[in-house]
Parts: C-alpha cells; structure tokens; sequence
C-alpha cells in the first residue's frame, strides 16, 4: 500500500507540473509597461512554489515508500538533525526566500500604485453599474461635468446623471460604451461605482480594480500594444455578473483623435 | 508549563440521563452533542455536494436540463434549466454550508465535543448545558439557512462573503436579495451564538477539567489543537455576529452602515447615506481569514494525534508542532487585508497585510517539515486513517504553495478574483480539512459506535477521493493563471471559450468523485449496525479515549478518576503491551523526555 501511494504521488505531483512548465493555459501576452514586473515577480513566486510543491510531494512519497511496514522490528532511526535542525532550515530558507518575496513583490506593487499619474496623462472616468461599463472623456475644456445620481436616466443615455442643460462642463463630456484610448500614452481612470460592487479587470493589461460605492478610486497605466481587449468584471454584482463586459480599444493617437472627434459629433 | 490538575470538580455535575429525550434529543452528554453536530454536518455536506454537482454541469452545459431540479425552484429553473441568478444562489449556498456547518462543524464542534474531554479524562464539558445550546442554537441556524431554498424569492446571490451593498440594499439589486438574503444574515449571526458558547465551553473545560497529571503539554496534539481553534473562533465570530447584525439592520430597519449615498440601483435612488462598503469587508474577513485556521488547525491537530499512531514514533518535536499552531493561530488576525488588495484600501496597508501574510509560510513550513521527518525511520501502518492523514499532509502543501502567490498585492492583481484563488482555498481549507475528517471518522468511528468501519471500502473510498481531488482543484489553478474570473454562471467572453475543455475535465472529474463519497456514507452507516464489534484500544493508541470501553458510557471513565503518567507521544518504547505505552500507565519508560 504504501508503494502503491508513493507511485500515485509521485505521478499526481509530476503531472500537475507538466501544464505549468509547458505553459498549457498561461497568462495571454502583457500589453502595459508596468505588466512585465507582475510577469517577472509571478515566473519567480513560480520557480519557489514549484520547487518547494515538487520537493515536499516527492519527499513523502520517498519516506512512504521506503518506511512502509517494515519487517524488521530494529530500533526507530531518527532523522538526522532532528526537529531543531528541520526548525532552523525552515527558518533560514523559508525566511529568506519569503523576505525576498516580500521586497521584490513590493516593487513590482510600487510601480502600479505607489506612483502618481503624470500630469498629462490622458484622464477618462470609467462607471460601472449592473451590468455595464460606461466611459466618459472630459471633451474640449478638459473638464468633467458633477454627477447628479438623481438625474441618472438610462432610458435617455444619461447614464452617468449629468446636468449639461445648467452645467457647461456637462456640456461636451463624450460618452462610450468602450475604453478607447491611444497606445504608449498614460491613462488615469477615474473610477466610480452607481449601484453595487463591481470590478475592472483587463487580463492582457495586468489591472485589475474594484469600484467600490461611495468612495472615488483611481488606476493609471500606459497600454503599448494595438488592439481590442475584453474588460470583465471581477466583482459578484447580481445575476448577469457573468455577462458584463466592454472592450479596451488601443489604438494609435491618430485613429484615437479621430475616434474621439467622431464621438463628439455623435453627443 | 504551569502543573496545573483538576480536583475532582466534575465529578457528578450531571446525572445519567433518563429517558430518550434526554438521552438522544437534549442530551447534556458531549459524546451525544458531539456526533448530533457530526450528523449535521454529514446533511449539509452531501446538500452543499450536489450543489456543486448541479453548478459543475450548469458551468459545461448552461442550457441543460436538470430533471428534477424545477421541483426545487420554479422561478430559478424553469423547464429544469437553471438560471444564471439560481446559479449563484445555489453557489452562495454551497460556500455557506461548507464553510459554516462543515468545515466548522465537523472537525472542531463534532470530534472536539466528543473527545477533548475524554483526551484530558473528563467526565464532561466545563458547561453540559451551554453545550447543548450551542448545538440547538446551531440547528436553529441551519434550519434558517436552509428555508431560503424554499421561499418564493429563493436563496440569496451574494455568495458567502455577502459583499454590501449588494447584499444590503435588498431585492431592487436582483433576485434572492429579500428575504433569502435575511435569512441569511439571521442565521449566520444565529450560528455565531452558537459557535461563540462551543468555543468558551472548549476553552473552560481545557483549563479547568484537567486529570491529574494532564499537564498542558501532556495533552494530544488535537486536543490541543481544539483549544487554540476555540480561542481564534471566540475572536472571530465575536466580530462576525454585530456584522451580521448591522448588516440586517441595513436590510430590516433602514440604517447604512454599509451603504453610501447616491446609489442608483434598478433605476432608483436609494434612501441611504454615510455607510462604508469596506467596512463590511474589514468586519468580514476579520473573521473570515481566522475562519480559514478554524478549519485547518483542528484537521491538523487530528492529523498529527493519528500520524504517530500509524507511525509507531512519536513526533520529531511536538512542542513545535504546539508553537508553530499557536503562531499560525497568532498571525490569523493580521492578515485579513489580503483578500482586499485590489478593493481600493490603501495601497500601503496592502504591504502591511502582506508580510505578515508570507510570515505564516514560516509556521507551515516548519509543521510539514516535522510531518515529513517524522516519517523518516519510521515503521508506517497503513489503514484508511492513515492513508488520509498522509493524503492531508500532501494537500496542505498543494494548497498552501498557491499562497505565496496570493500574499503578493503585485501578483493578486493579477490572479484576484479567478479560479487560482478557488482552487487555493478549496485545498487547503476545504480539501485538506475534510481529508482530516476523513481520517478522524475511519479513526475514531470505533470509539464511536463500538464498531469498526469497513477498512477495503475505506481504502477505496480514498484513492477516488485523493486522486479526484487533485483532478478537481489542481485544473483550478491553470484555469486562474488564465485569467478565468470565478462566480460566472457561465463563459460567454472570447477570453474564457478555450478554458471550457479544462472546465469538462473538472466537471466529469467531480462527479466521479462526488459519487465516490456514497462509499463512504454507507461504510458509515453499514458498519454502525453491522461493523464487526470493537475492541477498546484497536489501534494500539496511546491516549485516554483507548482506556475506556468503545461506546463509552455516559459518564466516560465510569467512577474511575484517571491519573495521567506520560504524554501521548510513547511510541516506538519499549512497553508492557507492545511498542506503546498509554498515557494512564504507571510503568517507567526508558529515555523519557
């Protein structure tokens, strides 16, 4: 029996690796310049959970094997160092190897978060609110217009609760059901939740943020590459949680003008 | 450590009981308190089982019928094609039963009821009829949950963290948000009364029901491991019920706590204002991470009592195995920001949750590794409990290494929120705690019941189930690095089409397994009328439960006052009845520390 469980280990700790090693379902190719420090930080948290996962499963099923009912009724052997030895190991391997974590993965956390947007970054508020994303771009002032919940009126694609006839920042705000935003420049997203919990979550652009009602958030990153990208939510908000999506459109800064002053014409 | 014994204070603060009522219904008897909670958690965990069979195929085959499942829910599966709002329903049910009546129940309540105070030659619990009440008050709180399936509105969607204000602003947020989520909260807050009077019971009865010489380091690794169990779930569910609490009163009575102003929900302005969202969250998961060592410590202190049994040495160090509890037990409550690195908390407070976070890999590490050791030299016995405290030392480490991932913020961004984080949770707290209970049952059924369980059915039983649940929860991870977002009733985005072959895999994977788990329940219930009969100690253990006949009598040790002479750990001596000594045996053993 004991055999029989080594083998089994042995197989189950060898195969679960392969996928991992081979990259079979891996994360898709990074689009933001921050992304390669969450990659790089993922690959070496990788590289120390594999080995301590392969070293402990191959380990009891080494033990197992060789210790299983033994015939012989000789004394016990103890292993060599005892608990203190073990206890030491742990702490100096372990220790070290959780401290460096810690530190890298602190860096990579930094320069998501620990940096503020540069100033002419390219600002767009994203709202979410079961089960849709919506964007709103300041227009030609720069500016947003305040949101008025009580003005909200989906029926009339006031989706945000904007007052454009008493307010003139109101007036140009452009709004889309898709993030389009121009490649290798830096977007601040404003976010802001209507009803309940929701979450923005972007696999290819490493970003992944809660909108959380009442409190007024924000996430910047610069996208590098040209393309369409899905935008989930991550948050349980209700019944069609599994279907509210939008898309990231890169674009270069040309076709983005473009897009932005055919959006214009559309308000 | 303080030589601290018991008078004999115990002695006759209950009667025998009379009649059946008394006997078997309100019975002050642990023993019975005890297997009533291991029965209840059998009930919710075969219910939240095919919970997750009916979401498995829900996840592979979203238009499939589902005969019988209309019977049910009408509303929630029409024609027998569940909707995607039942889905999570069902799935806001299933995290809730696991979590609360089983994975809290069954190893901590159940054989902790039964035999912690056996372990420190008890006659009882500090408090007989406390004890009760903490069972019934649980029952109660079950019957509560449970009802949600069966009122028109059906049970809540918010999954089993309840994030407000999509669990507080009721039923203009979706369906199953009215009174199913009511019930909710009212039977939570109702089980954490329950649980808070089990744990002050388990606390009283260790430290003042002691034998005499049952030092506190003369204890067995599980009974200690109950005590630590009860001093984190005396925090934590002190920190849940007023959760609960105001989050009822959110829903019932018009407060905010947890609702801010200027919510448009279902196109209506919502009359609240002045709550914070992230305050449900701090008071959740300050007791929801502690909650996660609620469950995996006693599994590990089970483990850890049967390991050396089928060893025939003691541990390598069970002081160490003490500490190393006791530091993971400490740790628990300054971790619980990890599951909101990405809620929008300060990012700095991210790195604050986060050290300590990695810290807990020190403790882990070092139990595995006196696991591990201990094994070298040993003369291993395999029998189903065995098998299953192996299996559990070998999901604690496929379990646990997902962690370093998670107790990174960098890397949470990433990986928050996807079937990574499901497959993490499900095999270190899940998995590995129901392989503890597991391996607890084939144990101490004996004692039990007086009759021994089917050990070929046991062995069966855990090879489908050590090699499902890898089948199972390893797939969850690759799933995760995919980037698969969890709590979707079904992938319609481009993204998640190509992940739906891994997704079959799982689902065949958990049906075969599930149905494994009926090998179990009739080993459980075939060997309890028609197992061959017990002996007191079949085993060859060590502790106090192996002294006294199998069932005990009502009042454990009949009028015998044990004395204690050694720890538990003698294996592999030299001993008058073999490789053994017992605990309550007064001979001198060579080389005893």
């Amino acid at each position: 029996m004991g055999k029989f469980f080594a083998v089994v280990l042995t197989i189950i700790a060898l195969v679960s690796a392969v996928p991992i090693v081979m990259h079979t379902w891996w994360m898709p190719p990074d689009i933001s310049t921050h992304g390669h420090a969450i990659d790089e930080q993922l690959t070496d948290t990788m590289a120390e959970a594999g080995f301590s996962f392969l070293a402990a499963q191959l380990l009891l099923a080494l033990f197992v094997w060789k210790f299983s009912e033994r015939k012989d009724s000789g004394p016990i052997k103890s292993l060599p160092g005892g608990a203190k030895g073990l206890v030491i190991a742990a702490l100096i391997l372990v220790g070290t190897e959780m401290l460096a974590l810690g530190v890298l993965g602190q860096k990579a956390w930094a320069s998501v978060y620990f940096t503020p947007a540069s100033p002419n970054a390219l600002q767009v508020q994203a709202q979410a609110g079961q089960f849709a994303f919506y964007f709103r771009y300041p227009g030609a002032d720069g500016k947003f217009g305040a949101l008025h919940p009580d003005k909200i009126d989906e029926g009339n694609q006031n989706y945000f609760g904007l007052d454009p006839a008493n307010e003139v920042e109101a007036r140009d705000d452009i709004v889309s059901g898709e993030l389009a935003i121009p490649a290798n420049r830096e977007v601040l997203l404003l976010i802001h939740a209507k009803d309940v919990g929701h979450s923005f979550y972007v696999p290819e652009l490493r970003i992944q943020q809660d909108f959380v009602p009442g409190l007024d958030l924000s996430v910047h990153f610069t996208a590098t590459k040209v393309g369409r990208y899905e935008i989930v939510c991550t948050q349980l908000c209700g019944l069609g949680h599994y279907n509210m999506k939008a898309y990231l459109n890169v674009m270069s800064q040309e076709d983005f003008d473009k897009w932005l002053k055919q959006k214009a014409s559309e308000q | 450590m303080q030589e601290a014994s018991a008078p004999q204070a115990q002695q006759g603060h209950h009667g025998p009981p009379e009649g059946f009522i008394r006997k078997y219904v309100f019975s002050l008897d642990h023993k019975v308190i005890g297997k009533q909670y291991y029965g209840l958690a059998l009930v919710a965990v075969f219910i939240g089982m095919t919970l997750s069979w009916l979401m498995r195929y829900h996840l592979i085959y979203p238009n499939g019928k589902i005969f019988g499942l209309e019977l049910l829910s009408k509303v929630g599966a029409p024609g027998g094609v569940m909707t995607p709002e039942y889905y999570l329903s069902l799935m806001t049910m299933h995290g809730t039963l696991m979590v609360f009546f089983v994975l809290t129940n069954a190893p901590f309540a159940a054989f902790g009821n039964y035999f912690l105070p056996i372990q420190i030659g008890a006659e009882d619990m500090a408090f007989p009829r406390f004890n009760m009440m903490s069972f019934w008050v649980t029952l109660v709180a079950f019957l509560v949950l449970v009802t949600a399936f069966f009122i028109p509105d059906g049970p809540p969607i918010s999954g089993w963290t309840a994030y407000a204000p999509l669990s507080a602003v009721g039923t203009d947020a979706g369906p199953g948000l009215g009174w199913g989520q009511n019930l909710w909260g009212l039977s939570i807050a109702i089980f954490c009364v329950g649980s808070l009077l089990g744990s002050l019971n388990f606390i009283a009865t260790t430290l003042d029901l002691r034998a005499k010489g049952m030092t506190l380091m003369r204890m067995p690794l599980c009974t200690w491991a109950w005590f630590i169990t009860a001093c984190i779930s005396l925090l934590a569910f002190a920190v849940l019920l007023p959760a609960c609490l105001l989050l009822v009163l959110d829903r019932m009575a018009g407060t905010s706590f947890f609702i801010p102003a200027g919510l448009v929900v279902s196109d209506r302005l919502q009359a609240h204002a002045g709550g914070s969202p992230l305050l449900w969250q701090h008071l959740f998961w300050f007791f929801g991470h502690p909650e996660v060592y609620i469950a995996i410590l006693p599994a590990m202190g089970i483990v850890s009592h049967i390991l050396i049994n089928s060893i025939r040495r003691p541990l390598l160090s069970a002081k160490v195995i003490i500490y190393s509890m006791m530091s993971i037990g400490f740790l628990s409550y300054m971790v619980w920001g990890h599951h909101m690195f990405v809620s929008g908390m300060n990012p700095f407070s991210s790195l604050m949750f986060s050290f300590p976070t990695l810290t807990i890999t020190i403790p882990a590490t070092v139990m595995t590794l006196i696991w591990l050791g201990s094994l070298y030299g040993a003369r291993i016995r395999f029998t189903s409990a065995s098998l299953f405290a192996l299996g559990f030392i070998s999901m604690f480490v496929s379990g646990g290494v997902s962690g370093f991932f998670l107790a990174q913020p960098s890397i949470d961004i990433y990986l928050h929120a996807t079937y990574f984080v499901v497959g993490h949770f499900h095999m270190v707290m899940g998995v590995a705690a129901i392989f503890g209970v597991f391996a607890g049952t084939y144990f101490w059924f004996p004692k039990m019941t007086g009759r021994m369980m089917s050990e070929g059915l046991g062995k069966v039983h855990f090879w489908f189930t050590f090699i499902g649940t890898y089948c199972i929860f390893m797939p969850f991870h690759y799933l995760g690095l995919a980037g698969n977002v969890r709590r979707y009733s079904s992938f319609v985005d481009d993204f998640l089409l190509p992940l739906m072959p891994v997704h079959r895999f799982i689902t065949i994977a958990a049906l075969i397994t599930g149905a494994a788990q009926f090998i179990f329940l009739y080993n459980l219930i075939h060997s309890r009328f028609r197992g061959k009969v017990a002996p007191v100690n079949p085993w060859e253990a060590t502790s106090l439960e192996w002294t006294i006949p199998s069932p005990p009598p009502w009042n454990n040790f009949g009028d015998r006052h044990p004395v204690v002479y050694h720890d538990p750990h003698q294996y592999g001596v030299k001993g008058s009845l073999g490789d053994y000594v017992m605990q309550d045996s007064p001979e001198k053993i060579e080389n005893e520390s």
